[in-house]
């Protein structure tokens, strides 16, 4: 019959349209400004720096080695390394950047900083309401405005920070203990020195001893 | 075959008068019956059936089409060049915007070529994870460009809402696993970036349980519906003969009835562990190649069904595979994989750098409207946009 399938499908919308009234699952939008979907856990929208501890200066995990800037296929990361050096988290003198910008109006939210990153130092944001009317200056990220801490990482992606803060821990605990094993040597080869230089002291203390004889 | 005659009032856009009866076995060229002069229309940039910015220039005799003149490089983004200026990894990122609704299948088109070029291998875990991602991509793919095609023909959106809908489902699923719902980024050369969890294999399996359904009442909506069989059958047809000679590949190269399928043909990956069927068209319509498209969903959520069911624990990256200081030896590769739109294809030719000397893609979109004014001519103006919108191309792959 003509018209059969036309029915056919009339029925499948009424269906729907009918079902959206009593199934939540047949309403699949939400009233954007007001009602929210929270973002997934692993969702990345542009990245951000890491800190640790209270102050953001001193806490920046980067230690400007510009992996990123390299490897970043757009190009929107400008980083200019520091002339003198300050202690990262397990205490080593490193490097820090004087300047790190990104122009997340060119990131196009690949997350390869991330990857290629060895210190844990930058991450990816979730946030996504970014709209500005200023399109040079609003737009260009400088690294105060970057830097977050920690804990705001750990909220937003808690398994993935949880992870990173493990591994951390262990190297921060590897380095600790290598230092105290070196420490540890150092001491047992000053003791051992200064007994290597007693033993051999007393026969040249005796010497004198013997030539004020 | 005598040379056609050039019409009147015209610029010759040399593709109609090209003899091509060396086996071409082109359409005879239509010349205008009544009196009057042709009407020259330029369809798009702008024109909201071309999924972006594309022209057809057509020369209209009545409502015949009796030339049409693809212009497309409204969207030329420097693609390859931008590549071969660009480490191999950097390059990942930026085949996500090759074929925007397609991102994984770029994804791992270009991860295969570079595995072939170095050699490496990729583990059982990441090869499943990339065929159930590729699938889901694909019925994604497909139930969008129905929605789009129905759309095209008048359907005020709602087979393309229903399409949507299902789609937002893949989609949070993708956002979830690889943190982006389209630029996915997801695939390494020896792997994929992050595992699988339990919870993600639990919504996707979620997912595909609900798929047949959606397929179902879609089909209900769509197949035996009168006013799209009137516009669909007969139209547009693809003869066998011109879509191997003009190198189409995908659903419209099997809507005509020719048997190709990458996945059966080459066993990239490992299909050859899933039993599926590869759905042929009789008559090369656009009835057929939407046809296609369904039954393609029907044995894509088969394939995801037998992938989710044997899929090993294990590791997801080869442990000899490097992010940082990749340099392949210098040679050539070529690896291609069934896209949701065709034979995607990245040629890749390698000096010892850690730049590839030769970056090229083989679009499947660009190569599947080649033959747009063959399939065009004699139809008249609504035809053109429902046969262009047959097609399925997305821009961002024909301009790159």
């Amino acid at each position: 019959m003509l018209g059969e399938g036309i029915l056919k499908g009339m029925a499948e919308t009424a269906k729907n349209f009918a079902g959206s009234f009593v199934s939540k699952e047949r309403l699949t939008t939400v009233e954007y400004p007001e009602e929210r979907i929270a973002p997934a856990e692993n969702a990345r929208v542009f990245p951000f720096l890491v800190y640790d501890s209270e102050n953001w200066e001193k806490g920046l995990r980067c230690v400007a080695c510009q992996i990123c800037e390299k490897e970043c296929p757009p190009k929107c990361i400008y980083i200019d390394k520091s002339k003198d050096k300050k202690p990262d988290y397990v205490g080593k003198q490193q490097f820090y950047p004087t300047r790190f910008d990104i122009d997340i109006s060119v990131c196009m939210s690949c997350q390869i900083c991330v990857e290629v990153c060895p210190f844990e130092a930058i991450k990816m944001d979730t946030q996504f309401e970014l709209a500005t009317d200023d399109r040079f200056g609003g737009l260009l990220l400088d690294r105060e405005q970057l830097a977050k801490s920690n804990e705001y990482y750990h909220e937003l992606h808690p398994t993935e920070a949880a992870e990173v803060d493990a591994r951390l821990a262990e190297e921060k605990a590897k380095v600790e203990a290598k230092a105290k094993a070196t420490e540890a040597a150092a001491a047992k080869a000053a003791a051992d020195a200064a007994a290597k230089t007693a033993a051999p002291a007393s026969p040249t203390q005796a010497k004198p001893e013997g030539g004020q004889d | 075959m005598t040379a056609p005659t050039v019409l009147t009032g015209l610029p010759d856009s040399g593709l109609a008068a090209t003899d091509h009866s060396d086996g071409w076995n082109r359409p005879p060229i239509i010349e205008p019956d009544g009196e009057g002069e042709l009407l020259e229309v330029a369809m798009g940039p702008h024109h909201p059936s071309t999924h972006g910015v594309f022209r057809m220039d057509v020369a209209l005799d009545g409502e015949r089409v009796i030339r049409l003149k693809p212009v497309f490089g409204y969207l030329h983004r420097n693609h390859e060049k931008i590549a071969e200026g660009a480490s191999y990894l950097a390059s990942m990122p930026y085949t996500d915007r090759l074929d925007y609704f397609c991102s994984l299948t770029n994804n791992w088109a270009f991860a295969l070529s570079v595995e072939k070029l170095v050699g490496q291998d990729v583990p059982e875990r990441a090869e499943y994870i990339r065929v159930i991602l590729a699938e889901l991509t694909r019925i994604q793919n497909h139930a969008s460009t129905i929605g789009f095609l129905t759309q095209e023909m008048g359907a005020s959106g709602t087979p393309l809402m229903y399409a949507f809908r299902e789609r937002e489902k893949i989609l949070d699923l993708f956002e979830e696993l690889t943190g982006s719902r389209m630029m996915c980024n997801y695939m390494r050369f020896g792997g994929c970036r992050v595992d699988m969890s339990a919870a993600h294999l639990a919504s996707a399996r979620k997912i595909v349980a609900g798929l047949p359904g959606f397929i179902d009442e879609f089909e209900a909506l769509l197949s035996t519906n009168e006013i799209l069989m009137a516009r669909c059958q007969g139209i547009g047809k693809l003869r066998p003969e011109l879509a191997i000679n003009a190198g189409i590949s995908g659903p419209m190269l099997r809507a005509s009835g020719v048997d190709y399928d990458i996945r059966k043909v080459d066993h990239y990956g490992i299909y050859d562990r899933f039993k599926f069927r590869v759905p042929l068209g009789d008559h090369g319509d656009v009835y057929d190649r939407y046809m296609v498209r369904v039954l393609e969903m029907r044995e894509s959520v088969t394939i995801l069904e037998q992938a989710l069911k044997d899929i090993p624990a294990g590791p997801i990256m080869d442990p000899k595979s490097k992010i940082r200081g990749f340099r392949p030896k210098p040679g050539e590769a070529y690896g291609r994989i069934e896209a949701p739109k065709g034979e995607l294809g990245f040629y890749l030719i390698s000096d010892g750098t850690p730049n590839p000397y030769r970056y090229r893609v083989r679009p499947p979109s660009l190569i599947n409207l080649t033959v747009l004014e063959d399939m065009c001519l004699g139809e008249s103006v609504a035809d053109v946009v429902v046969i262009f919108g047959s097609v399925d191309i997305v821009l961002g792959e024909v301009d790159r």
